[in-house]
């Protein structure tokens, strides 16, 4: 030991006491100080463990997606196959609007007599939706005819708003800016209790990403949307990420379409399943059995009118992502948004008719010719079927690879219906109207990546601009990036949300970006504060900071820390157990003479080799591996069943 | 005779792979002592913020006192500039690793420390006890520090502070 405390006579309890005392207290403190310093660096790990996750499953979700993807383009599905694969990827949407309204009505649903929820009448009144709010906080559901009725008003209404919300500051009102909340309806709650409900004097903006995760989506959705209803001029909703079906894709529905298809498809489906972390959908089919998929269906349109942006005093840009070098505020402003249906899929293509002939986009009638298709695809395109792996390394950026697959089958098509060889001047006019429509194809595209990148970025410390890889879409953008983007649009601060922040809040490139992120205990209890900005005439953002307490306050620091450390780590064994095999040959590679050991170094480097989250395994061996290792090496069969012990409910999962 | 060799060839096959491992041992204590860094380099350029080189020490099992820390870093630390580099850090921090300089303090001395300070032995203490101490006494604690310490380990129910049960619960398994 050190600092001249000697070992032997520290602690008589006898003459000099208050000497012993002292030394006492010096070795409390340093012992305290130490077990402080130790459980900061567990909670960064726990914090890296969950969002490396987070990201990482949102990006596999993604890789999924483009996989089935990549199944169409290649491969000739059954015809069940081919029904899933229209229903995972394309709605048909034959119907017009009258149709929709029809579909959507809610005039024939009656409310029963022991419906004990609020009672809505249209148009709304401030009243109504104080008690909207005071019926969520009593825990009471709406009764799905004002869902919808309340969902087509609002419907009614964003249809006519901009891309670009532009509110000002003037008569010296503050703006209130709120950051995700992913359905945690219990921090909305103390957002209004702290700083009032949204009013003429009290407007409000939210910044995207309002379900999802939490168990309240629904109701956070219906009090944004009565309040919206209320104070048109006063409540402003950004688009999220996450305000997006294929997002909330309920996949358990998948599961029950794929029970007549091939075995590879199912396990597809069934993967996509395991990734159900995300539940929006599924809330909604839970609390409206009923009329839960129309409520579904009317939110799918509602999302995709959602604006995208709200500038504050032509002064200050809200988005829930973040941009790329290549955002332009003027492209984002003139497109047609409720086009990009999800981020996900690439814009619903025009219905267009060249030459008598009527070109249908419809997914059915490709397939129908599909072993006519396939042979020429490869004649004009010749991209030879690649491995499984390839398509692990497209991003959302690769979808464009898709749609000009789609134009080169479409070319095909109309050359054979209407080819005739001595009949140069109809193939001219083919090719022009083809070409007419790569160009829109084009645009199409562009628009689609200013949407994605507003939708998905993330902001890095380095200069530059680069594909955001871990989430699968968007980018990361640089400090360089800022600097030029808000020149060139005369802004001066870049408010978003997407990325949960430990204080609620975070500033970066120079105080010119500000992530806010409004959904506290996110990863679990005790994980991080919500916050909320303050913006007045002087644009100078004022932060306040809270943290939804119903369980925070009766735990103490060092078990909030412990009991989110545990839930991560729960998590991540769950990730490891999912992983069995591909860990298993990366051990086996280490561990070249069979000895059934590897080395805690080795382990470290599989583990990541395989996970690829970027963890610090040497730091967490110790809680992850409880087996006994003999000196310094990890018996890995040993630990796999230690692991199985532990994951026995996914393993019943597995064979159910 | 026979046992003799035995004995030698148990000796030299014990020894053998030891010899070998010493450099692949350093080797595993870098990796353990970029690990830990690596967690609070934000800006990923190998550096990170001196007030934080207490928590990564920490992290790895070592246990300077406050003096021996402020001596590691006045070792490392480059030129005042409120940062630390890998380079300069990584040897410092793995000869301290290897030489054991700073090892835990035993949980029985820690015990023993409580017990002077509860002096009618009672087996617990009073949070006004240990604040006036804490506060007063040796390197004290902040405002903060001790508030924070009262909430993570006052006992609840009865507003006292069970030093005992403490001492385990706080105890970290170190790799």
């Amino acid at each position: 030991m050190g600092c001249g405390v000697s070992k032997s006579s520290q602690f008589s309890k006898h003459p000099g006491k208050a000497v012993t005392s002292i030394r006492a207290a010096i070795l409390i403190q340093r012992w305290y100080r130490q077990y402080v310093a130790r459980t900061e660096m567990r909670r960064r790990c726990t914090w890296h463990i969950f969002q490396s996750i987070e990201y990482s499953g949102e990006q596999a979700q993604i890789k999924l997606y483009n996989f089935l993807g990549y199944l169409m383009d290649n491969f000739t599905p059954s015809s069940n196959e081919r029904k899933l694969i229209c229903h995972i990827f394309r709605e048909n949407d034959v119907c017009r609007d009258a149709e929709w309204e029809r579909y959507f009505c809610y005039k024939n649903i009656e409310v029963p007599e022991i419906y004990s929820g609020p009672h809505l009448t249209f148009p709304l009144t401030v009243e109504q939706a104080v008690g909207l709010v005071e019926a969520f906080r009593n825990k009471k559901q709406l009764h799905s005819r004002y869902v919808l009725q309340l969902l087509l008003e609002t419907w009614k209404l964003i249809r006519k708003l901009p891309n670009i919300n532009r509110i000002s500051t003037c008569q010296s009102k503050e703006i209130t800016i709120c950051g995700d909340l992913h359905g945690q309806l219990e921090d909305l709650l103390l957002i209004f209790y702290k700083n009032g409900m949204p009013s003429l004097e009290k407007p409000y903006v939210f910044n995207g990403d309002f379900v999802d995760r939490g168990h309240d989506s629904i109701e956070i959705l219906l009090i944004l949307f009565a309040f919206l209803l209320v104070y048109p001029s006063d409540v402003y909703l950004n688009r999220g990420n996450h305000e997006d079906h294929i997002v909330n894709l309920r996949y358990k529905q998948t599961i029950d379409k794929t029970s007549t298809c091939g075995g590879f498809l199912k396990y597809c489906a069934y993967v996509l399943y395991l990734y159900r972390r995300y539940g929006f959908t599924k809330e909604v089919l839970t609390k409206y059995k009923m009329h839960g998929k129309r409520i579904l269906k009317l939110l799918q349109k509602i999302f995709s009118w959602l604006p995208l942006a709200t500038v504050i005093d032509q002064r200050v840009l809200v988005i829930h992502g973040g941009i790329s070098d290549s955002t332009d505020l003027g492209i984002i402003a003139r497109v047609d948004r409720h086009k990009y249906v999800s981020a996900l899929r690439p814009p619903k293509r025009r219905h267009t008719s060249l030459a008598g002939m009527s070109v249908d986009s419809e997914l059915d009638e490709e397939w129908s010719n599909s072993k006519f298709l396939q042979r020429r695809a490869s004649m004009t395109y010749p991209k030879p079927l690649g491995t499984r792996t390839s398509f692990q390394n497209r991003s959302l950026q690769d979808f464009s690879d898709r749609i000009r697959v789609e134009d080169e089958l479409e070319l095909c098509r109309k050359r054979a219906s209407i080819f005739q060889p001595d009949n140069q001047n109809q193939e001219n006019e083919v090719l022009e109207s083809v070409s007419i429509e790569s160009v829109n194809s084009d645009n199409a595209k562009e628009e689609w990546k200013q949407i994605l990148d507003l939708l998905w970025s993330d902001p890095m410390t380095e200069d530059g601009c680069m594909p955001n890889e871990v989430r699968g879409g968007g980018c990361y953008w640089g400090p360089d990036v800022t600097e030029d983007f808000l020149n060139r649009h005369n802004l001066q601060l870049l408010i978003r949300s997407h990325e949960c922040k430990q204080e609620g809040y975070e500033f970066c490139h120079n105080r010119k970006v500000l992530t806010l992120f409004s959904a506290s205990n996110y990863y679990d209890v005790g994980s991080n504060r919500g916050a909320y900005v303050k913006l007045g005439p002087d644009l100078v953002p004022y932060m306040v900071q809270y943290q939804a307490t119903s369980m925070t306050r009766e735990l103490t620091v060092r078990q909030s820390v412990g009991r989110t450390e545990r839930s991560a780590l729960k998590v991540l064994r769950e990730q490891l157990f999912a992983h069995k095999s591909d860990l298993m040959s990366a051990f086996r590679a280490y561990d070249k003479e069979n000895t059934g050991l590897v080395s805690l170094s080795d382990w470290a480097d599989a583990v990541e080799s395989v996970m690829h989250l970027g963890l610090p395994w040497r730091m967490l061996r110790s809680q992850l591996v409880t087996c006994k290792s003999s000196e310094g090496m990890i018996n890995y069969f040993l630990w796999f069943s230690e692991l199985s012990i532990k994951n026995l409910r996914l393993i019943t999962l597995t064979k159910g | 005779m026979l046992n003799i060799w035995l004995l030698y060839n148990k000796v030299i096959t014990k020894m053998a792979p030891h010899k070998q491992n010493a450099e692949a041992m350093i080797s595993d204590v870098h990796k353990k002592i970029k690990a830990a860094f690596k967690a609070f380099d934000h800006e990923a350029n190998d550096t990170v913020d001196v007030r934080e080189i207490g928590t990564i020490i920490f992290s790895l099992g070592c246990f300077p006192c406050q003096a021996e820390l402020h001596d590691f870093i006045a070792e490392v630390e480059e030129d005042h500039t409120g940062y630390i580099h890998l380079e300069k850090f990584l040897p410092a921090m793995t000869k301290v690793l290897l030489e054991k300089k700073f090892p835990p303090i035993p949980e029985d001395k820690v015990l023993q420390a409580f017990e002077v300070l509860d002096k009618e032995n009672k087996g617990y203490l009073e949070p006004e006890e240990l604040t006036k101490l804490m506060m007063q006494e040796g390197e004290v604690f902040t405002q903060v520090e001790m508030d924070e310490m009262l909430t993570a380990v006052t006992d609840p129910k009865n507003n006292v502070i069970y030093y005992k049960d403490l001492i385990d619960q706080l105890t970290i398994d170190y790799d």
